[in-house]
């Protein structure tokens, strides 16, 4: 698989790690029941699936990366901390 | 004898002799030969045993296909099992060895299962060897595994080097045949950065193997120009002896380049194999086609061959199959090799055809060279002990004729080469029209030529040309218009055939692994009919071929018995590797002592100059002793070294600690969040011990925090979690919380840290860094921190202590690091100070009770650790709210306690399970275990940390360390985890 | 017809034309008592449990390929019990004993073979943990030994010994580990439940399911509606995607693990080795191909291949115990889906969801509980209560902290 870096460039995934499902949020200290949750249940997708991959042999960025889990077709990489993204001017207003 | 050396012709250098030997007969080749080709030259047939009935084998294919002639290659050390005869290249001094045979070739005791072929049919081992229920692993699996197995590996190290390489190209054109070359020609013609792969040693493919005319030339000369015009241009690699063997993900493909498998030994400081890691944007499959056999009585005896492979062996090695073959086919091609041997002057002793009626041209054809033709008739049974020398035909009116032959050549038509185009998830699809599975669409993929089932050299030029120049025009270059050449006509007349009915003697399906069809029959009257259980419950196609030569026949076979059409039935895929690859190639450069790297501090020189012991610490080298001489023993120098920390001084490298370096105006912030304790009320100066959690409220690591300067903090990590707890941090910053402003970076390498421990330590760093910090008590107490300058350097200076004792950490630029370990030392004569290990360092800390490695097991909380009162109530972190469920706070939990023998003269082993006194022994009685031990030389007996159910409250409950796997059992105490100095008095000192 | 040395003599005789199919493939009834999704080992042995132990035999087993595509065919065939938590011990004690046994219980020889299965050990705080995990066994009377160097070099002389990057320090052996043919298994036991009156059907995918007052009463499959009781899911790899249809979401991630298969080579190998300071494992098969794994992929996936980088990671942890492997072919190279879990260790339980059951999360140690896993599944299924030795099993365990991490890395199912 090769990964198309914002920063970087392209390279392959094995510059990077994988950590999973990147709709994920840390939910609210204030609401602890949401935790369990969030920590342990997944859609699992058989298809398009948005996670996070870390570059850490690279710009050590973390990336939100759409990917189809059944034919590993990358459609989209950015970023996951980019504020231009729609999520995260989101996650900026929650 | 029956194949030989014709006088002229070939590829081969008839000026080169080659020596070999096979079985330790001496033989000549000559260069350009492969070992079969030379092997048929010197009229040897029978090269091997076949696996189950051990039946004698000759040579089937000349190509990457076969699947009998497999021999042992080379000796000793680089002895090579398995090797396909039909692709060695011949070079002067080759051994080569037939396998799967005792005591000899010749004759062979294993032959023994062709009389039990009876009970030996497909899955029978299924069906007994289940009585006695103990002789399966006593009596009849060892019997089967003396038995299993084709050749022998090596025992020895591989001594050759094997490299790794990345390539990038616009256009991959895998295949160097007829279609690959034109692809290659117009999409370098249009610029396009082009690499072209053919496994095989020469360019070409079949146009070495036929008589053909391209523009007017030889297909050879075409082939060569084409070349030359190739490797002319800048942007084009042509990567000969290179197998790609594997699509992967992102246009990514495996190949392995063969450099020096041709040689005698590689070269000086060549690899024998490279792996190549080769990205295209399109790709053009030009990977031809193979020959299918046809499926007859006794159609494995040696010198029944594949018909195409005859005509490779006569034109591109001058070598003639038999004296007098004969053509078995039901195609137009098996008729080119008749008309090919006759015009060598080889004797064909007849074509056997299948179909009744045939083309007018080949019929002229046949009068012309007048050859015994028969037409609708089919070979149902061959005869000769190890090699052909009769067939048996049923003539179409019903009568039978025996001929002698000493070689047949068989044609049973083409089927595509798509195993690359199945790696990615494609999906074969038939074709009614050709009889074939015809490669799927694949996503920058073109196939050409015979490959997707073109089988005329006119169209596989012609295909070429316009997938090289699709390809090119698609990565942006445009490719001039392509002349097609005009090419000499041939008929590709197919009527298929897959089973000769009525055959006498076992019709082979798949040579390597003895699946006859009636065992495809059996299968299918047992419910195996889908062609996966097919597969599986015969092993057809799970041999080191994977069933090239086997698949379409079996899948048409299952189709027949089941009455089904082929497509109904199934398809075929392939798994990569489209060839077998070595180990050593995968693996490149990463063996041995390399095998992974090797990260060794700014200390290590001085340690080795002083006789340390070291161990693997992570990815590092760590000191683990410094043995003294005369010292015999690892616990004497071990207890040495304790004293001497805890009666003077000494230093410990404990570089290997990971650092992060953490700044920004909301550091403070982010590490109130991402410890369980409060950091932010740690004020400028100081040094702070903090817990980490995963957020599912484990423990993850542990390390202590200095606030060096307002706003920047450093941060050390245990050795083992430096990388995850890096990547957990930049999660934390990137993902979790991005509105925080804090940076952080790994400090790791740049910094050479030492522990300077021991009551003595501050009079030795008081000699060594004279007035460039005050280190007193009252400037420096405990847990203070200060960057300072020292001499011409960066300083920082920590009072932490693992030890228990007065301790320090100097933190200097790596670069520094050696020059001040040797400072150190030298600073600390007047005191003896001794350099300790790790080994020492662990003692130590488990005097302490300090966790470690062993308790943060990933499996504890904080509480467990007897640090539950360190988890903030005051504030949100990582791991807090998880950390709450009844499973993580249930009273039951084991808790951190100290362990002594009550024999004091027992030694502890870590692991042994703690069992109440008096309770049986059940995993339902297990209260926990010994976590860490160690020798204390302060208390001169054994010590051990433990993880014991309600712990807390068991101090001075007596134990049983239950530990059959070594020391039986021991009875124990349970005591405070601290064993020396628990008022802490000697580190505040 | 049973299966014996007479029998196959006797058909030898004839040509072998009195075999009848080993199941019978049948097409689906309207209803059963119980049906089962997924055709595959876990499936498979559940119905032949329920049907034998339980005598429920209006059983259909629903496969929507071939029995045995999935992860029962894709494995490296390893059995062993050689577990550490005491949730884990007793399950895959009892599957080894059901292993030990189920030749003469099936009437059908799937190779068990306890050549022994020998885990490398490279530091002092691997063999601690060994220690610990060897001693957990022993306490639940399952054979385990700790050796040193010395006793690894008797079993295994063709090991690094003299120039590792990770010395080996030794090794725990379970002697009763070893492997199993794993088509044999299912074949087994498809012919075993078969014989039984299970039905078993394949090509029949499940596509949704029937609800009916407030139960699951049934699914819709590819060759129409099926109705019964009680239905349990057993699709190792698909789990969530059948779940998903019910709404359900699980603790799983579906991940791709490589195995690979070398050339054929005459017997070296004596049982199973796994590499400590890597990702590699190896056992050499009856055929005499080195039958090996790593680590997997990484990254979620439904399909059933994998990547280069693995590949390389599993061929150097190959080379880096056995340095004469250089010249050896790796032959074939496949991938299978697992169900990952967030702690490791399986979920057999009921589901939120009444009438529908859950057989899931098996990481890549499916094959190896197969047995026991049938048999738990099929007393869940027949009793509505969860067995004894999988009672730790459960699907809540996670929301109330009871996780059985043999592995200590948390909620994130890569790494286990």
């Amino acid at each position: 698989m090769r990964i198309q870096c914002p920063f970087c460039g392209e390279r392959d995934s094995s510059e990077f790690t994988y950590l999973g499902d990147a709709t994920v949020r840390r939910p609210d200290p204030s609401a602890p029941e949401q935790y369990f949750e969030a920590v342990y249940l997944r859609d699992n997708p058989a298809g398009r699936h948005e996670e996070l991959w870390y570059h850490g042999f690279g710009c050590r960025s973390w990336l939100r990366v759409t990917r189809d889990t059944r034919t590993h077709e990358i459609f989209t990489v950015e970023m996951y901390n980019d504020a231009t993204t729609e999520t995260n001017q989101e996650a900026a207003r929650a | 004898m029956s194949g030989h050396r014709l006088g002229k012709g070939g590829l081969i250098d008839r000026q080169r002799a080659l020596t070999f030997q096979f079985d330790g007969r001496r033989f000549t080749g000559h260069a350009g030969d492969t070992v079969a080709s030379a092997l048929l030259a010197n009229g040897v047939q029978l090269v091997g045993r076949s696996f189950k009935y051990h039946r004698p084998r000759g040579i089937l294919t000349a190509g990457s296909e076969e699947p009998n002639a497999l021999v042992e290659l080379r000796t000793g050390a680089r002895r090579e099992p398995n090797t396909r005869a039909t692709v060695a290249e011949l070079f002067d001094g080759l051994e080569a060895t037939s396998q799967n045979r005792w005591p000899s070739l010749g004759f062979d005791v294993g032959a023994i299962n062709s009389l039990l072929s009876p009970i030996f049919v497909a899955g029978f081992y299924y069906k007994t060897f289940m009585w006695p229920a103990a002789f399966w692993e006593k009596v009849y699996e060892p019997l089967i595994r003396k038995a299993a197995g084709l050749g022998r590996a090596s025992e020895q190290s591989d001594p050759d080097i094997y490299e790794k390489a990345h390539a990038f190209c616009d256009v991959l054109v895998i295949g160097g045949g007829a279609a690959g070359l034109a692809a290659a020609l117009s999409a370098a013609r249009a610029g396009a950065r082009v690499i072209l792969c053919d496994e095989d040693f020469v360019l070409g493919g079949r146009l070495n193997g036929d008589r053909r005319e391209i523009g007017g030339c030889s297909g050879v000369e075409w082939t060569q120009r084409a070349a030359a015009e190739l490797e002319s241009l800048p942007d084009v690699r042509v990567m000969r002896r290179t197998t790609v063997f594997g699509a992967y993900d992102g246009n990514t493909f495996g190949a392995v380049e063969r450099v020096s498998d041709h040689l005698p030994t590689p070269s000086p400081h060549q690899p024998r194999q490279r792996l190549w890691k080769i990205v295209a944007r399109r790709i053009v499959l030009a990977t031809g086609a193979i020959e299918r056999p046809l499926v007859f009585g006794d159609n494995d005896r040696p010198g029944v061959m594949m018909s195409s492979a005859a005509r490779t062996y006569l034109h591109r090695f001058g070598v003639a199959v038999g004296h007098s073959p004969v053509v078995f086919t039901s195609t137009d091609d098996g008729w080119v090799t008749a008309f090919d041997l006759a015009r060598a002057g080889i004797a064909v002793r007849a074509v056997i055809d299948t179909r009744t009626k045939i083309s007018a041209s080949l019929l002229s054809g046949a009068k012309q060279t007048g050859i015994y033709t028969l037409l609708g008739a089919q070979v149902v049974a061959t005869q000769g002990s190890h090699g052909l020398t009769r067939v048996t035909v049923r003539k179409h009116d019903g009568g039978m004729e025996n001929l002698k032959a000493d070689a047949l050549c068989m044609s049973g038509g083409w089927n595509p080469n798509i195993a690359l185009s199945t790696h990615l998830g494609g999906r074969p699809r038939w074709s009614d029209e050709l009889s074939v599975f015809l490669p799927s669409e694949l996503r920058g993929t073109i196939v050409a030529g015979a490959a997707r089932g073109s089988f005329t050299l006119a169209a596989a030029l012609r295909e070429g040309a316009a997938a090289g120049a699709e390809a090119a025009q698609s990565t942006g270059h445009d490719a001039p218009a392509w002349s097609a050449p005009t090419v000499d006509d041939e008929l590709s007349g197919v009527t298929p055939c897959w089973r000769i009915a009525d055959s006498r003697g076992k019709a082979f399906v798949d040579f390597q692994n003895d699946v006859t069809a009636d065992d495809v029959t059996l299968a299918a009257r047992e419910g195996f009919t889908s062609v996966e259980h097919l597969k599986r419950y015969t092993t057809l196609g799970m041999g080191t071929d994977q069933g090239r030569t086997s698949n379409v026949n079996g899948l048409a076979l299952l189709a027949a018995a089941t009455g089904r059409t082929i497509p109904e039935v199934g398809t075929t895929v392939f798994r990569p590797p489209y060839t077998p690859v070595s180990f050593g190639a995968f693996v490149g450069h990463h063996r041995g002592k390399d095998f992974r790297p090797t990260r060794l501090t700014a200390s290590h020189r001085w340690a080795a100059e002083r006789g340390a012991t070291f161990v693997e610490a992570a990815q590092w080298l760590r000191a683990q002793w410094f043995a003294e001489p005369g010292e015999t023993d690892w616990l004497q120098t071990v207890n040495r070294e304790v004293k001497s920390v805890r009666s003077s001084v000494g230093v410990c490298d404990v570089s290997t600690l990971g650092k992060i370096d953490i700044q920004g105006k909301d550091a403070a912030t982010f590490l109130d969040r991402v410890y369980i304790n409060m950091i932010s009320t740690l004020p400028v100066g100081k040094t702070r011990y903090g817990i980490m959690l995963r957020e599912d409220g484990f423990v993850m690591d542990d390390g202590t925090t200095a606030h060096i300067a307002p706003g920047h903090y450093v941060m050390s990590t245990t050795t083992v979690n430096a990388g995850k707890v890096m990547q957990h941090l930049e999660h934390a910053r990137q993902v979790t919380w991005p509105e925080l402003d804090v940076q952080i970076v790994s400090i790791t390498e740049q910094w050479a840290q030492y522990s300077i421990a021991g009551p003595n330590s501050r009079r030795l760093l008081e000699r060594l860094l004279g007035g460039a910090i005050d280190v007193s008590n009252e400037a420096f107490p405990y847990l203070a921190c200060a960057e300072f300058q020292w001499q011409s350097m960066r300083a920082r200076l920590f009072r932490v202590s693992f030890s228990g004792e007065l301790a320090f950490e100097l933190a200097v630029p790596a670069r520094y690091g050696d020059a001040t370990i040797r400072a150190l030392m030298t600073a600390g004569q007047e005191w003896g100070v001794v350099p300790y290990g790790l080994e020492a360092l662990g003692v130590m800390r488990i005097e302490k009770g300090h966790v470690a490695g062993n308790e943060l097991n990933g499996m504890t909380t904080a509480a467990d650790l007897g640090l539950g009162r360190m988890m903030s109530t005051k504030k949100d972190f990582i791991g807090r709210v998880l950390a709450g469920r009844p499973g993580l706070v249930d009273a039951n939990r084991p808790a951190l306690v100290g362990l002594k023998p009550v024999d004091r003269s027992k030694r502890l082993f870590a692991g042994a399970h703690f069992l109440s006194s008096g309770a049986t022994v059940a995993l339902n009685n297990d209260q926990g275990y010994l976590t860490s031990v160690a020798f204390s030389p302060m208390l001169d007996h054994w010590i051990g940390l433990g993880l014991l159910a309600r712990g807390q409250a068991r101090v001075g409950e007596r134990l049983r360390a239950y530990d059959p796997l070594r020391s039986g059992e021991i009875e124990v105490e349970v005591v405070s985890p601290v064993f020396f100095d628990p008022e802490g008095a000697r580190l505040k000192g | 017809m049973r299966y014996s040395i007479f029998s196959l003599m006797r058909q030898a005789l004839r040509g072998h034309r009195d075999w009848t199919p080993a199941w019978r493939d049948a097409v689906p009834k309207p209803a059963y008592d119980v049906i089962i999704v997924g055709g595959g080992g876990h499936g498979l042995a559940t119905a032949h449990y329920l049907s034998k132990v339980h005598g429920i035999t209006r059983v259909a087993v629903l496969e929507k390929g071939w029995i045995g595509s999935g992860n029962a065919g894709r494995n490296t065939t390893i059995i062993r019990s050689n577990y550490l938590l005491s949730g884990n011990v007793p399950f895959y004690e009892f599957s080894m004993r059901l292993w030990e046994g189920l030749e003469q219980d099936l009437n059908y020889n799937a190779m068990v073979s306890q050549r022994g299965i020998l885990n490398l050990y490279h530091s002092d705080a691997q063999r601690d943990a060994y220690a610990r995990r060897g001693n957990a066994m022993r306490m639940h009377g399952i054979d385990a030994e700790l050796l040193d160097a010395n006793a690894v070099r008797r079993i295994a002389p063709f090991m690094d010994f003299d120039n590792a990057r990770f010395p080996i320090q030794g090794g725990l052996l379970q002697r009763r580990g070893g492997t199993a043919r794993h088509d044999a298994v299912v074949w087994g036991y498809a012919r075993a439940a078969s014989d039984r009156g299970v039905d078993i059907i394949q090509n029949c995918e499940v596509t949704g399911f029937i609800r009916e007052a407030g139960r699951i009463a049934g699914v819709t499959t590819s060759r129409g509606e099926i109705k019964a009781a009680k239905i349990g899911l057993a699709v190792a790899g698909n789990t969530s995607r059948l779940t998903n249809l019910a709404g359900l979401r699980l603790p799983i991630e579906s991940h791709v693990l490589q195995a690979f298969v070398s050339e054929s080579i005459k017997p070296r190998i004596p049982g199973v080795i796994t590499f400590g300071a890597g990702h590699f494992y190896v056992s050499q098969s009856d055929k005499g191909g080195l039958v090996f794994g790593g680590d997997i992929d990484g990254y979620n996936s439904y399909a059933q291949r994998g990547n280069l980088p693995t590949v390389e990671d599993v061929c150097e942890g190959g080379m880096a115990v056995i340095p004469s492997l250089g010249r050896v072919r790796v032959l074939r190279s496949w991938g299978g889906v697992m169900d990952m879990s967030m702690d490791g260790s399986p979920i057999i339980d009921r589901t939120p969801l009444s009438g529908l059951y859950l057989n899931t999360g098996w990481c890549y140690g499916g094959f190896k509980a197969t047995p026991a896993s049938g048999w738990c599944f099929a007393h869940l299924l027949a009793r509505d209560e969860l067995h004894e030795v999988g009672r730790d099993y459960r699907l809540d365990r996670f929301a109330i902290g009871h996780l059985i991490d043999e592995k200590g890395v948390g909620a994130q199912p890569n790494l286990h």
